[in-house]
């Protein structure tokens, strides 16, 4: 009676054959990236020298950090649109700590600590009052650039310490700034979270049902709230490093930052319904709009000219992928 | 009296009716009628957009792209007019039209044909409009005096008392509230937004009805560019930067639901009108207008949090479901 059959080994996910890695989504934006790099190489004499391509990456980073915690909130189901304006009010009250003699270490501590309370704030109105976090974030979006413009009206701040400077300007070793060795360990870290753990596990469950997940016992409200939090912290960085390479604050800081963020997370293969995504996809998109403008603007492209590319891109490469299943569906039909 | 209570529009009215009470204390000429029709006119761009965007977000859908579209129009109608000043003035308004509806029709085209979410294609398109501004125009200005007399004194005419842009306003109001609420096509826009399913069962064709939609915000933002251009007289690749979330903002807080099917024509006026009162009273009750931004933000929260009580009938995860369809 009691001969209990031995446990089966199920696996934990399928194997998966060298073809579908062949034609992923991130294989795309390989191709895509490797041959804008060749253009550009072709196009600029100045494009392939080890210094011009770490400015190239000033272009992504403070964005793609930002756009790392977007990724798991949309692969979750909801969205953020107020992280720009996070970034301001966090830039604005580290001014204040400034102008009030705070040093760089109060000041880092308060630019986090900001955005991880705007963040904070946003989740709780999505989860505990169970509203549309679009709207939510909209509505959060103008609250928090609008305390920003309260506080600073049309003045700036200034003079933050020699110290500060190092975040936004300095350099980890040779040619690899600080923003960019941030950027790589944090995608490292967010990678690991997302593919390798249960939370990531629950984030995807989350976006493909999230019914099924609160009845399987996925505190989905938490881990939701735990995502806002996050999206805030990595704004509140992101802030940091943006007001130490600037120098200065304005109210208007980190301007339209917010749909160059979801852009990358989507033109990295998230899927803006929730659900699927991944972090190599999101770090290849932003290296890919890095070297989009980078390319660009050495070839004395106007930046509102390289937003048409970078739209284009965006819509041609969410596109492009569909129209391919209906000509193949189409042919065997 | 209860049923009647229970319309949103009926409670924003009274948030409206006692704003102006409260600017009124503080500065009494407010509330004369002369002012009032002065904050109307010049909110009645935003509402007309309000208008074009509430149907867009009635079918689950979202069109980012609307500002954009109003500068890249507004460019053209404004070059159009600097280069030959002879074209009449309805002709230019029909101009704008068409090249609204054409911007509006790639969107609404991506959406159906190509399945596309409508927020990545607005999101692309809304850089790209733009973009477009700066090509056709070169990096150039349209100013003032390139611009012909009749462009900038059209909507500016006083016309039964109003000026003509108010009348084109209530026009579209009017046009709008005929579609909503008389028509098929109008039935089929919240049909689509309560139940996509049922719609396809009930032989909406839910995609076609999608493009439409995007053409009708094409038209409204190509309408709002030639208006906000004649208005404001100046032609720019920065016009109307950022103003797309004041339109979905104005249809927020006039009771839309961003999850689709629930909203009203009268909800999406009052709605531009309460940011219309906000954004002319602060400077006449002497705050700063650097509070506008955090005011209508607690405002559209506030709005979130009171309309998601009325609507509380099913979980609903907008991004998700929004485009199920």
């Amino acid at each position: 009676m009691t001969d209990t059959p031995a446990p089966r080994h199920i696996p934990d996910r399928l194997d998966k054959p060298l073809s579908s890695a062949i034609f992923s989504w991130e294989a795309l934006l390989v191709v895509i990236a490797v041959a804008i790099f060749a253009v550009n190489s072709f196009a600029s004499p100045y494009f392939l020298d080890p210094w011009s391509l770490s400015d190239l990456t000033f272009n992504f980073t403070e964005k793609g950090l930002i756009a790392l915690a977007m990724a798991l909130l949309i692969i979750s189901g909801e969205i953020d649109l107020s992280v720009a304006a996070i970034v301001a009010l966090a830039s604005t009250m580290m001014g204040m700590a400034v102008q009030a003699g705070a040093g760089t270490p109060v000041l880092v501590a308060i630019g986090i600590a900001v955005g991880l309370a705007c963040g904070a704030f946003n989740g709780l109105l999505v989860t505990r009052l169970g509203l549309p976090s679009i709207v939510v974030t909209i509505g959060t979006m103008s609250l928090f650039r609008g305390i920003a413009f309260i506080i600073l009206g049309d003045q700036a701040y200034k003079g933050y310490p020699e110290s500060f400077a190092f975040f936004g300007q300095g350099y980890a070793w040779w040619v690899f700034s600080f923003e960019l060795a941030l950027f790589l360990v944090a995608a490292l870290i967010y990678w690991f979270v997302l593919h390798r753990t249960s939370f990531g596990r629950r984030v995807f469950a989350i976006g493909n049902n999230p019914v099924a997940c609160q009845f399987s016992g996925v505190r989905v409200d938490r881990i939701k709230f735990i995502l806002f939090c996050l999206t805030g912290l990595m704004s509140g960085i992101a802030s940091v490093l943006i007001t130490s390479r600037l120098g200065s604050t304005r109210p208007s800081i980190a301007q339209g930052y917010e749909l160059e963020a979801i852009t990358m997370v989507v033109l990295g293969g998230v899927s803006i319904l929730g659900g699927a995504g991944s972090i190599l996809g999101v770090v290849l998109a932003a290296f890919i709009m890095g070297l989009v403008t980078f390319g660009l603007g050495l070839l004395n492209v106007p930046g509102i000219v390289m937003s048409i590319f970078i739209g284009l891109l965006l819509i041609i490469v969410i596109a492009l992928p569909i129209v391919w299943r209906r000509l193949r569906e189409g042919r065997f039909a | 009296m209860k049923s009647f209570l229970k319309y949103r529009e009926i409670w924003l009215l009274a948030g409206i009716v006692v704003l102006i009470g409260l600017i009124s204390t503080r500065f009494p000429g407010f509330a004369d009628p002369a002012n009032l029709r002065q904050v109307f006119n010049d909110t009645s761009i935003l509402m007309i957009l309000a208008l074009g965007q509430m149907v867009v977000i009635l079918t689950r859908s979202i069109d980012l792209s609307m500002a954009s579209n109003l500068c890249f129009t507004g460019m053209v109608v404004a070059m159009l007019n600097a280069a030959h000043p002879a074209i009449p003035i309805p002709v230019l308004i029909v101009i704008a039209l068409a090249v609204g509806l054409v911007l509006g029709a790639i969107n609404g085209f991506l959406v159906w044909r190509l399945n596309v979410p409508s927020i990545v294609v607005t999101l692309g398109t809304l850089t790209i409009y733009r973009g477009a501004t700066f090509v056709v125009s070169g990096g150039a200005w349209v100013n003032a005096d390139q611009m012909s007399p009749d462009f900038i004194n059209f909507q500016r005419a006083a016309f039964l008392g109003l000026p003509v842009l108010s009348w084109i306003a209530i026009i579209v109001i009017a046009l709008f509230f005929l579609v909503m609420t008389r028509t098929a096509i109008g039935r089929s826009i919240y049909a689509i937004g309560v139940n996509p399913t049922a719609s396809v069962y009930a032989g909406i064709d839910v995609g076609r009805t999608k493009f439409i939609v995007f053409c009708i915000s094409g038209m409204i933002g190509g309408l709002a560019g030639y208006l906000w251009i004649s208005r404001y007289v100046i032609a720019s690749v920065e016009v109307a930067n950022g103003y797309e979330l004041n339109i979905i903002a104005a249809c927020v807080i006039g009771g839309i639901s961003i999850a689709g099917g629930i909203g009203s024509v009268g909800g999406a006026v009052l709605g531009a009108l309460f940011l219309g009162i906000i954004s002319n009273a602060l400077p006449v009750i002497n705050i700063s207008p650097f509070w506008q931004m955090a005011i209508s933000g607690s405002a559209i929260i506030l709005a979130v949090v009171l309309n998601a009580r009325g609507e509380r009938r099913q979980g609903r995860i907008i991004l998700r479901k929004a485009e199920a369809a």
